[in-house]
């Protein structure tokens, strides 16, 4: 259960994200390698879900794509398992609740750690339904990443970052995922914040974040990691090759 | 660290992104508040009344009963309601709420545009800026509520995603109040979404059936054996049905949408034809694969064609307190025909789901037994829907 963090323990760290299945199941394994390549030193494996509330337009466009070429969450756990099969690096499941719930938390929980998954995010679940998602992962020996935003009050944020493991996602602004071109106004607030309740757990930033000065100002706000996940699925979209997303994710890592 | 505050049996809670929390709590204080202020509740009746045109009547509906042969039919006339529906009653209440709470621009979900409609309407009558989210489906088959949303002042957005259909509309008023959530109220449209949305919409609709209940009893000197009211999302049933959860020898039924048939995988009965799972903020009764994707919906009916519905329906389900049963497209046209014939009354489709369904059931009671029927809305918006399904001239 320690990997996620000890893989951000010190800082100047980055997390990304691509949507499992996108633009096929084969070449998004190769897509997760090239951000392993690039150096990304976790990543978070999108499930994609027919309703992504919480997801911009790249996102939920991926998403669709992925479904519509047949990729499950049961596919999912095939490819983290393929991914896992070159490479070390953290695997974090990213994905809305009702497959989980579906499928079952307990079993959902069992199937990822046997596919070599580190931890789970749920952006759907707040802390007041994670309760039960949160036992079984810690049985299972995973880590259920919960998430704070700009709303998010002092007092609320120290219950979150109690029930939080792995790391503690810091949602830099209001709205949902997707690349803006300046960074969020707020945003080095919110991981301020977010860091004095979070204590010894990692802070990660995410939505919003998609060059390397984003990056570096939020390491320099004391963000243990950014999170970049649609700049990277832009660049897929318009057609980038793995070597080309490994310079794109080289690039942001500096 | 669930609270049952939030649920109606394992049904409900609140599934939403953690930047939309702090907005869902301060909703329910401020909902809490006003509920118990006179001031509120007298405002409220002033404009049920004399601007939304309340108490609506309950009519004897006399040859509609005779052509059933079973029991009294009474209609409770929601279709008469200001906007032409019972979405009146809930809009009211939370465009009131709103601007208890100092927001000033209001965003909303539509599928036929009746709520979209209401919306609009609360919101030029108390000075607030209104944003509806519509699929681009319903605009194409809805064009005249469209175009009575732009006249009062709306602002409309349609939504190219997915189905292009409720649930759309609904995922994208989600995205737009996780960016404005600062500043803009959410007026969900039925008693459906993350808690406490559906127990708030219920207790504003709750007024169809506190006022059919005396009614009622003013007429017939008894209360009804069988209530009757359409779900979709479940806001006019649930609204008919509350104010009788403890009088055990009321019966509930709820018409779903079957669509072409239950059979045939195209129509909105989740209750039905669904498995429990969770979207938009609650758990209940979902259509969906089998990995738990939604699956996309059909009704005749706008308003019905939606994957999930209230939470607190799916709870009176499983304790047996209502049941629900689906009523295809084509039976709910025959019902819209034969209630405009014999009683001079166009119901909307939706509705029409309910009517079919309480003549059905009417035919099987004896005729001391009394059914009310909520028309929901009436079918003027309906018009162009069934003049090319018909065929008729």
């Amino acid at each position: 259960m320690a990997r996620i963090r000890e893989a951000l323990a010190g800082g100047g760290k980055l997390i990304c994200y691509i949507t499992a299945g996108y633009p096929t199941p084969e070449l998004s394994v190769e897509h997760a390698l090239a951000c392993v390549d690039g150096g990304a030193d976790v990543l978070e494996l999108g499930v994609p879900f027919s309703d992504p509330v919480a997801d911009g337009k790249v996102i939920q466009y991926t998403s669709q794509k992925a479904l519509e070429n047949g990729t499950t969450p049961h596919r999912v756990f095939d490819l983290a398992r393929e991914i896992r099969s070159h490479t070390d690096v953290p695997i974090v499941l990213m994905g809305y609740y009702n497959p989980i719930f579906q499928i079952g938390e307990g079993r959902y929980v069992e199937l990822s750690a046997q596919s070599g998954v580190d931890g789970l995010i749920v952006p759907d679940l707040p802390c007041e339904e994670s309760l039960s998602l949160r036992q079984r992962c810690a049985a299972g020996g995973l880590d259920l990443v919960q998430l704070v935003g700009p709303t998010t009050s002092a007092e609320r944020m120290r219950r979150i970052a109690a029930a939080s493991s792995g790391f503690l996602y810091v949602v830099s602004s209001l709205g949902t995922t997707g690349a803006r071109n300046a960074l969020p106004v707020g945003a080095a607030a919110v991981v301020r914040r977010a860091r004095a309740a979070a204590g010894d757990l990692p802070v990660g930033v995410g939505f919003g974040i998609s060059r390397r000065e984003h990056a570096a100002a939020m390491h320099q706000e004391g963000a243990h990691a950014a999170i970049v996940g649609s700049a990277i699925l832009q660049g897929m979209i318009d057609g980038a090759s793995p070597e080309e997303t490994r310079r794109l994710v080289s690039g942001l890592k500096g | 660290m669930t609270k049952d505050r939030t649920r109606f049996g394992q049904y409900g809670g609140q599934y939403v992104p953690e930047i939309l929390m702090p907005a869902l709590e301060e909703l329910e204080r401020e909902y809490g508040k006003a509920r118990k202020d006179p001031g509120f509740r007298q405002e409220l009746g002033e404009y049920m009344r004399n601007y939304g045109g309340r108490p609506t009547p309950l009519y004897f509906a006399r040859r509609l009963t005779e052509k059933c042969g079973g029991a009294k039919i009474y209609l409770k006339r929601e279709d008469l309601c200001h906007g032409g529906a019972h979405k009146f009653n809930n809009v009211m209440g939370q465009a009131l709420l709103c601007k208890r709470m100092g927001k000033s621009r209001i965003i909303a979900e539509t599928g036929a545009g009746q709520h979209g409609t209401a919306t609009a309407m609360a919101a030029a009558v108390l000075g607030l800026r209104a944003e509806i989210y519509m699929g681009s489906e319903d605009i194409a088959r809805q064009e005249m509520n469209v175009f009575r949303m732009k006249l009062m002042g709306a602002k409309v957005h349609p939504v190219d995603s997915g189905s292009r259909t409720l649930k759309d509309a609904l995922n994208e008023a989600f995205r737009d109040w996780a960016a404005s959530v600062e500043s803009t109220y959410y007026m969900l449209g039925t008693a459906a979404g993350p808690h406490p949305y559906p127990a708030m919409v219920r207790d504003f609709q709750s007024v169809i059936g506190r006022e059919a209940r005396r009614q009622l009893l003013n007429r017939e000197g008894k209360l009804p054996d069988l209530l009757v009211a359409c779900v979709g999302g479940g806001s006019n049933a649930i609204g008919t049905f509350h104010p009788f959860l403890g009088d055990k020898d009321v019966a509930f039924l709820g018409a779903e949408a079957a669509g072409e048939g239950l059979s045939t995988g195209r129509h909105s009965a989740s209750i039905s034809g669904g498995r429990v799972g969770v979207l938009h903020g609650c758990k209940s009764y979902l259509l969906q694969d089998a990995d738990g994707m939604i699956s996309e919906t059909h009704s005749v009916a706008a308003g019905l064609d939606y994957p999930g519905v209230g939470p607190e329906h799916s709870l009176l389900k499983d304790i047996g307190r209502a049941e629900y049963v689906g009523v295809t497209d084509r039976e709910a046209l025959y019902a819209f025909r034969t209630l405009s014939e014999v009683e001079g009354i166009i119901p909307a489709l939706e509705s029409s789901h309910a009517v079919y369904a309480g003549m059905q059931r009417a035919k099987e009671m004896s005729k001391d037994q009394v059914v009310v029927i909520t028309v929901s809305g009436r079918g003027d918006k309906d018009l162009d829907t069934v003049i090319g399904l018909m065929g008729a001239r």
